[in-house]
C-alpha cells in the first residue's frame, strides 16, 4: 500500500473550507440572526452546507484512492514525547463520509425550511444543524483521535439541544437528556481508549498508529482492551445494546433532526471509528467477535421491537437501530468496506423514509400515530412514491440499494459462520415486514382520521419534495456505488476505500470466495424473502384490513414486544433506582450527618476560641509589654536548650 | 588592627551591651512615662549596636558596622513616628500616661 500525499495548495485550502462553511454559518444565523428577516436564517444555512457540498465535490475529484491530504493547521499539545496537532486528514474514507454529510445534510437542510417554517425556533434550528454539520465533519476529517473527540463530543451536544429542541415539553427535555448521559457512557469508553494509546504510542495520530499497530502484536491484551473500549464509545454513539434505549427517546426532535442525526449521519460515527481503527480491530479476534454478537443480538433484537410499535417514528427508529447492528455484524466480520456501503445507502433510505415520515406528519399536523392515518397515497402521492420505494430499498427488494449492500454482508455471513446468516436473515425478513406494516397503514386503505384532519391534507411545499426525490433516485440507484462480481462489474467502493483497509488484510481471516452461483443463490433467497415479507404484510393489512389493537388489550408475547421488553423499565428498576437510593443515602446520612457535623464543628471551635482569646486584650499597654518580654525571654531558653 | 582590641577584652563590650539592654528592658517593664520608655527602647537599640560594632571591630569585618548604620536610620524614623503619636495623644488626654491609654479592648 503506497500512499500518494497531495500538497496542492489550492486543495488544502479547499480541505479547510469544508467545515469553516458550516461555522460560519453558525455564527451569522446564531449572532446575527436577529438583525436578519426570519426567512433568511434557512437559506444561509442550507447555503453553506450546498457550499461546503461543493467543496468536498472539487476534493472528492482530485482524491484517488491512493491519495491523501493532511492539513495540519497548528501543532495543538506538545509535551515531553507528545505531539497532537490540530490537523485534518482526507483519505477516501473521509470522503465518502464527508460526501455524506454534506450531501444528505443539504438535503434535509432545505427540507427544513419547509418543514420547519411556522416554528418560532427557525433561526435557532438552523444554528444548531450547522453547528451539528461543522462537528460531524471536524469527526470525520480530524487526523487523530483527539480531533474526533471534539467532533464525537460536538455531535453529542448539538444531538442533545436538536432532541430537546421544543423545550417547553419536559418529556422532549427527559429524551434529551437520556441521550446525553447514556451517550456519556459511551464516551467513557472512548476517552479511556484514547488513554491507553497515548500511554502506549505517544501520539493519537491515526497514520502513526497504524504504522505503530503490527509492532505490538505479543501484547494481545493491550490491543483488546483498547479495541473493546473504543468499542463501547461506538456502543453509546451508534445506539447498540445495551446502550441503544436514547435513540427511539430521540425521536421527540423535530423531523429533519431524526432523518439527519439519528439515522443518516451521527449515529454513524461508530461505524466510522471502528473502520478508521481498522488494523487495530483487526488484530484483535476478541474485540471482532464481541462486535459481532453485539451486531447480531441489536439487529434481531430492534427488529422485533419494531413490529409492534404504532408511533410511525418509533418504527423507524428501531429500524436504525437493527440497521447499525447489520453494519456492526458486517465490521465484526472484518468486512469493513461493506459497513461503510451499508452506512452510505442506509444514509440514502433512512434519511428519505424519516423525511417521508415528516411529511407526512406535517400533513397531518402533528399527528403521528399510524392507527390514525391511512389513504394517504392518493392525498400526498409524492411522499407516498418516494416512501415506497425508500421503504422498498431497506427490504431488500432486488436492484434497489439496501438489496446490495444488505446480501453483501449477507454474503460475508454465510463465507464464515452459517447460523449468523440465518440470524440476519430472520432480520432481514423482520424488517421487510414492519417496513411494509407501516407502508400499507399509512398509505392504504381509507383515512382513519377525522374528517377535519383529513380536509387540510395538502403535499408539502417542494422545499420538501425536491429532497424527498433526490434521496429517492439515490436509494434506488445507490447500489451501483458497491455492485458484487456477479454483475461483471467493479466493486467501486471496495477498489476506492482499499487503502484505507489495506492495513488490516494480513490480521483478518480470508474464507474461500463464494462461487457465482451460490452468490446468486443466496441474493435470490433474500430478494425472494423480502418479496413474500411484503405480500404477507399485504395480505395482513390491506386485504384483511387489520389494525393494530390499542395497547392495553395486548397480552402475552405481544405485550412484551409493544413494551420493548421492558428495557427501559429494567434501566429504571436496576440502574436508575439504585443509583437515585445511594444519592439520597448520601446526601440524608453522609452529607447531613458526617460533613455537615465537622463542618459546624469546626465553625463552633473557632467561634469558642475567639470567645475565650479575646479576653487576653485587656487595654493595659504594661501588661502587653509584659507578655511580650516573657515571649521572647521563653523563646530565648527553647533556643539555648535546644 | 588597631590597639584597642588589646587593650580591651570583647568581653567587656559584651557585658556592658547586656547591662544596657536590661536597663532598656526594665525601663520599658516598669515606668509609665510613654516618652521614657521611648527612650528605653532607645537604649536597646544602642545595646545592640555596641555589640554590632564590637564584633565588628574584632573580627576585621565592616558588615556589622554598615549594619548600625542601618539600624541608626530606622530608630531616628521610628522615634520620629513614636514622638509624634505621643505628641498626638497628649493634645487629646493631656497626660502621656500610658496606664491612662486602655480603652482599646475586648
Amino acid at each position: 500500500m503506497t500512499q500518494n500525499v497531495l500538497n496542492d495548495p489550492t486543495l488544502l485550502f479547499l480541505g479547510l473550507l469544508i467545515p469553516l462553511f458550516p461555522l460560519l454559518g453558525f455564527l451569522v444565523n446564531g449572532l446575527l440572526g436577529k438583525f436578519l428577516p426570519k426567512a433568511s436564517a434557512g437559506w444561509i444555512g442550507s447555503g453553506v452546507v450546498l457550499a461546503s457540498f461543493l467543496c468536498v465535490l472539487c476534493i472528492f475529484n482530485a482524491v484517488s484512492a491512493q491519495d491523501v491530504i493532511r492539513i495540519d493547521v497548528f501543532d495543538w499539545i506538545v509535551f515531553s514525547g507528545i505531539d497532537i496537532s490540530f490537523g485534518f486528514s482526507i483519505d477516501p474514507l473521509t470522503v465518502i463520509m464527508m460526501l455524506v454529510v454534506t450531501g444528505v445534510g443539504f438535503l434535509i437542510h432545505l427540507y427544513s425550511i419547509g418543514y420547519m417554517h411556522d416554528d418560532d425556533g427557525f433561526g435557532r434550528f438552523f444554528t444548531y444543524l450547522n453547528l451539528f454539520i461543522f462537528f460531524m465533519l471536524l469527526l470525520v476529517m480530524g487526523s487523530n483521535y483527539l480531533m474526533m473527540f471534539i467532533g464525537w463530543e460536538g455531535v453529542g451536544l448539538c444531538s442533545y439541544l436538536l432532541i430537546g429542541f421544543w423545550f417547553k415539553k419536559d418529556a422532549y427535555n427527559d429524551a434529551a437528556q437520556k441521550a446525553f448521559v447514556m451517550n456519556r457512557i459511551g464516551d467513557l469508553g472512548f476517552l479511556i481508549a484514547m488513554f491507553f494509546l497515548l500511554f502506549q504510542f505517544g501520539t493519537l495520530d491515526f497514520a502513526a498508529i497504524e504504522k505503530l499497530v503490527p509492532g505490538i502484536t505479543s501484547h494481545q491484551g493491550l490491543i483488546t482492551t483498547i479495541a473493546l473500549l473504543l468499542f463501547i464509545g461506538a456502543i453509546g454513539k451508534s445506539a447498540q445494546l445495551p446502550l441503544y434505549t436514547w435513540l427511539p427517546d430521540a425521536m421527540a426532535g423535530p423531523t429533519p433532526v431524526s432523518a439527519l442525526i439519528h439515522a443518516a449521519t451521527m449515529v454513524t460515527a461508530g461505524i466510522y471509528m471502528i473502520v478508521r481503527s481498522n488494523v487495530l480491530f483487526a488484530m484483535s479476534s476478541v474485540a471482532l467477535q464481541v462486535i459481532l454478537a453485539i451486531g447480531v443480538v441489536t439487529s434481531v433484537f430492534a427488529a422485533i421491537i419494531g413490529l409492534k410499535q404504532n408511533d410511525i417514528k418509533k418504527v423507524l427508529a428501531y429500524s436504525t437501530v437493527s440497521q447499525l447492528g447489520l453494519m456492526f455484524v458486517a465490521l465484526g466480520l472484518g468486512a469493513f468496506t461493506s459497513g461503510i456501503f451499508h452506512l452510505v445507502t442506509h444514509a440514502f433510505f433512512k434519511a428519505l423514509l424519516f423525511l417521508g415520515a415528516g411529511s407526512v406528519i406535517h400533513a397531518l399536523h402533528g399527528e403521528q400515530d399510524i392507527r390514525n392515518m391511512g389513504g394517504l397515497k392518493k392525498l400526498i402521492p409524492i411522499t407516498y412514491i418516494t416512501f415506497l420505494l425508500a421503504s422498498l430499498a431497506i427490504s431488500g427488494f432486488p436492484l434497489l440499494s439496501g438489496f446490495f449492500s444488505k446480501d453483501e454482508i449477507l454474503a460475508h455471513a454465510f463465507q464464515q459462520n452459517i447460523l449468523i446468516w440465518i440470524i440476519l436473515s430472520i432480520s432481514s425478513l423482520l424488517t421487510a415486514f414492519y417496513m411494509f406494516r407501516l407502508v400499507y397503514l399509512t398509505f392504504h386503505n381509507s383515512f382513519r382520521g377525522t374528517d377535519e384532519t383529513k380536509h387540510h391534507i395538502h403535499e408539502s411545499p417542494w422545499t420538501m419534495t425536491v429532497p424527498l426525490v433526490i434521496l429517492c433516485a439515490l436509494s434506488v440507484v445507490g447500489g451501483v456505488l458497491g455492485l458484487p462480481a456477479v454483475f461483471h462489474a467493479q466493486h467501486w467502493l471496495a477498489g476506492y476505500l482499499s487503502n484505507v483497509t489495506a492495513g488490516s488484510l494480513p490480521y483478518l481471516h480470508h474464507p474461500e470466495h463464494l462461487s457465482h452461483s451460490l452468490e446468486i443463490i443466496l441474493m435470490s433467497i433474500a430478494g425472494a424473502g423480502a418479496i413474500l415479507m411484503i405480500l404477507f404484510a399485504r395480505h395482513q393489512y390491506v386485504t384483511k384490513k387489520q389494525l393494530p389493537p390499542s395497547d392495553v388489550s395486548l397480552t402475552g408475547f405481544e405485550k412484551l414486544v409493544a413494551n420493548k421488553f421492558y428495557v427501559d423499565e429494567l434501566y429504571e428498576r436496576f440502574i436508575s433506582q439504585p443509583v437515585f437510593k445511594l444519592s439520597d443515602a448520601f446526601g440524608g446520612f453522609v452529607d447531613k450527618q458526617i460533613v455537615d457535623r465537622l463542618v459546624n464543628g469546626v465553625g463552633t471551635l473557632v467561634d469558642m476560641s475567639g470567645k475565650t482569646l479575646r479576653l487576653f486584650q485587656t487595654g493595659s499597654t504594661g501588661f502587653y509589654v509584659f507578655a511580650m518580654v516573657l515571649g521572647m525571654i521563653v523563646l530565648f531558653i527553647i533556643r539555648l536548650l535546644i | 588592627m588597631g590597639t584597642v582590641e588589646h587593650i580591651i577584652p570583647l568581653n567587656w563590650y559584651i557585658v556592658l551591651a547586656s547591662f544596657l539592654f536590661c536597663i532598656g528592658v526594665m525601663g520599658v517593664l516598669f515606668r509609665k512615662n510613654g516618652i521614657i520608655i521611648l527612650m528605653c527602647i532607645e537604649i536597646m537599640l544602642n545595646a545592640v549596636n555596641i555589640l554590632l560594632v564590637a564584633f565588628s571591630a574584632y573580627s576585621g569585618n565592616s558588615d556589622g558596622q554598615v549594619f548600625v548604620f542601618f539600624i541608626m536610620v530606622v530608630a531616628a524614623a521610628e522615634v520620629a513616628v513614636g514622638l509624634a503619636l505621643l505628641m498626638s495623644i497628649y493634645r487629646n488626654i493631656g497626660s502621656t500616661n500610658i496606664d491612662v491609654l486602655n480603652k482599646l479592648k475586648w
